[in-house]
């Protein structure tokens, strides 16, 4: 754009804004058509794939299925919170549950100490071919969990394994170690991705923040600790959000686990729970225990942000 | 704003100073270089790992060094894949092109369309719309699977092309990025300009402010890409016939028989190799896209 057409277009809103001074208190929404046209097709999607099955479900699972003695036809009814009750008497469900948030507690915290220290490394001046590591940190990520889950499953199975050494002593795959091997398949996968987005956030702090720090003498640990970490806050809150997210819906990788390790039961996480109930086929309590999960993973997420956004501005 | 961040990065690397004191310097150096060559090992070997077994036969896979090279049988295991029960490999292949592919640019100019709207104009409920899309960012894909699974069931539609493509098309996230993105990039008076000019809004979008949302455009259809690609409850819960089934979970399903078709694991361990080499290559080359969306993103 031209210095004039900048001039031209300045001049014209000031112009129109000066003929009706009282425009912005109550006036028609100018293009709505235009508006329309823009939102119209993602928000038919939205309405269609994200909201009614949300709502879908939450109708399902308050549905019982009744039937005329043992071999009557079966009808659907109102069955207001009872679906509820059975996901609260569900012992395996909550068991799986439990699974994921000793997981998670675990896993997360690792991985995201990893991935902020690789990333603290490739911003600071102490390291050489930071590019080659950033390259090689981050392949894992190409890799879908399905096919990292059959990989790693291979490495740890005791007769295929390239480590026999390691595998025959250690058995990955028993009921007391296949979570841990699980979580060393999500790390793998994922800590490059979360070191990405706490590096583009490191490379974004203007250098100008850290001469005061360096003229008073601090070293590159203190420079990361001390101005680093406080600054990046929001990347780490951002990375931590979608790893609770993604703890409680684990799927793909337990689910490959099942043909290795026959530690791995058919309700082993909540979204392998959910799949279970809903093969039987048992729909409602199915949809019910998703309203549960999706629920869960909603407020812990927003629970998060909250309290982490409140420390940050202490 | 990820234009901001790319330049702002780049000054950073430059400006900062390579050494304080040499003797500190070397140490540290060392420390590092050694904590990022160990974890260099952690995160290729098992690649490595995949491309070495799925160059060997049956006998010297479980026989010969796992690390190394024995009789080079890549090519003979490749067309082994390929032929295997009528090419079904390929089409799994193409499967996941066409869903992944097709969802991604749909989703994308249509998020891209969205967040421009809603970065761009002022209408009622508008803060309260994207509230709505934001709290779709947080809930989970397989949450939805199962009732997008009861849904389709309901107008006869599991076990086709569409179940597993149609929920794809939608990226809240998309929107989001898209919303943050045109703020910082598209100037009103440049839409204003195009309204001097007499362009219609929607032609002022496509021909204008849809180029300078490009860096994000890439980034939301790279996002929605892999998503798709990953995504495995979708097909786990919508699809029955193997011909319609995407590439990984294929494989999911070769990999559940093995223990009654052991020639099989040939065949896992080449289709995985084969499936994630063009990604990775992929992921390599637009590395610079990902850190500036995931920059975009976080920053705000």
């Amino acid at each position: 754009m031209t210095a004039t057409e900048v001039l031209v277009t300045r001049g014209a809103r000031g112009a129109r804004k000066g003929r009706r001074p009282s425009d912005t208190v109550r006036r028609k929404t100018p293009h709505k058509g235009a508006i329309a046209i823009f939102t119209g097709p993602f928000s038919v999607l939205f309405l269609l794939f994200y909201l009614i099955p949300i709502g879908y479900a939450v109708w399902q699972s308050l549905l019982v299925v009744e039937r005329d003695g043992l071999y009557g036809e079966p009808t659907e009814v109102f069955g207001g919170l009872t679906q509820y009750l059975l996901v609260f008497q569900n012992a395996p469900f909550w068991e799986s549950v439990g699974r994921v948030l000793l997981f998670g507690v675990v896993q997360v915290p690792i991985m995201l100490g990893l991935a902020l220290l690789f990333a603290l490394l490739l911003d600071s001046p102490v390291l050489k071919g930071k590019k080659f590591f950033r390259l090689a940190f981050f392949a894992p990520y190409a890799v879908p969990g399905v096919i990292a889950a059959i990989m790693w499953g291979f490495l740890y199975s005791p007769n295929l394994s390239p480590f026999t050494q390691v595998t025959q002593n250690v058995d990955f795959l028993s009921p007391q170690l296949v979570l841990w091997s699980i979580a060393n398949v999500v790390t793998w996968v994922f800590v490059g991705y979360n070191m990405l987005i706490i590096y583009s956030a490191l490379l974004a702090i203007p250098a100008e923040v850290y001469e005061a720090a360096r003229l008073d003498g601090a070293g590159q640990v203190r420079i990361a600790w001390s101005i680093k970490i406080p600054m990046i806050a929001p990347a780490l809150i951002l990375t931590a959000v979608f790893s609770i997210i993604g703890t409680l819906q684990l799927l793909a990788e337990p689910q490959v686990f099942r043909s290795f390790s026959a530690a791995v039961s058919s309700t082993y996480t909540p979204n392998m729970t959910i799949y279970a109930t809903s093969a039987i086929p048992n729909t409602h309590l199915a949809a019910a225990f998703s309203v549960v999960l999706a629920l869960a993973t909603f407020v812990l997420s927003f629970v998060f942000l909250k309290v982490t956004q409140r420390k940050a501005e202490q | 704003m990820s234009l901001l961040t790319r330049t702002a990065g780049a000054t950073a690397d430059d400006l900062k100073p390579s050494s304080r004191g040499p003797k500190e310097s070397i140490l540290s150096r060392g420390a590092a270089l050694i904590v990022m060559g160990v974890f260099t090992l952690y995160f290729l070997v098992p690649i490595w790992w995949l491309f070495i077994a799925s160059t060997k036969d049956r006998g010297d896979l479980l026989t010969t060094n796992a690390l190394w090279f024995a009789d080079w049988n890549f090519f003979a295991n490749v067309g082994d894949l390929l032929t295997y029960n009528d090419g079904i490999y390929v089409r799994w292949l193409l499967n996941s092109l066409g869903y992944a592919g097709v969802g991604a640019l749909l989703a994308t100019v249509f998020a891209g369309m969205c967040g421009y709207a809603l970065a761009k104009y002022r209408f009622r409920g508008r803060e309260a719309y994207f509230n709505t899309v934001l709290g779709g960012v947080l809930v989970p894909a397989t949450a939805l699977a199962l009732p997008l699974f009861l849904l389709f069931s309901q107008v006869n539609m599991t076990n086709t092309f569409w179940a597993v493509l149609l929920p794809s098309i939608v990226s809240p996230f998309g929107v989001y990025l898209s919303r943050i993105y045109a703020s910082a990039s598209v100037p009103d008076e440049l839409i204003e300009a195009g309204r001097i000019d007499g362009a219609s809004e929607v032609r002022t979008y496509f021909t204008i402010s849809m180029r300078l949302m490009m860096p994000a455009l890439i980034t939301v259809f790279l996002f929605q890409f892999v998503s798709i690609w990953n995504n495995f409850f979708l097909p786990l819960i919508m699809l029955r016939s193997q011909e319609l089934f995407p590439v990984t979970y294929g494989l999911y399903s070769w990999n559940t028989q093995l223990n009654q078709i052991p020639e099989l694991r040939t065949y896992v361990l080449v289709g995985s190799f084969l499936s994630i080499v063009p990604l990775i290559i992929a992921f390599l080359l637009l590395q610079r896209f990902w850190r500036n969306g995931l920059g975009t993103g976080s920053v705000k």
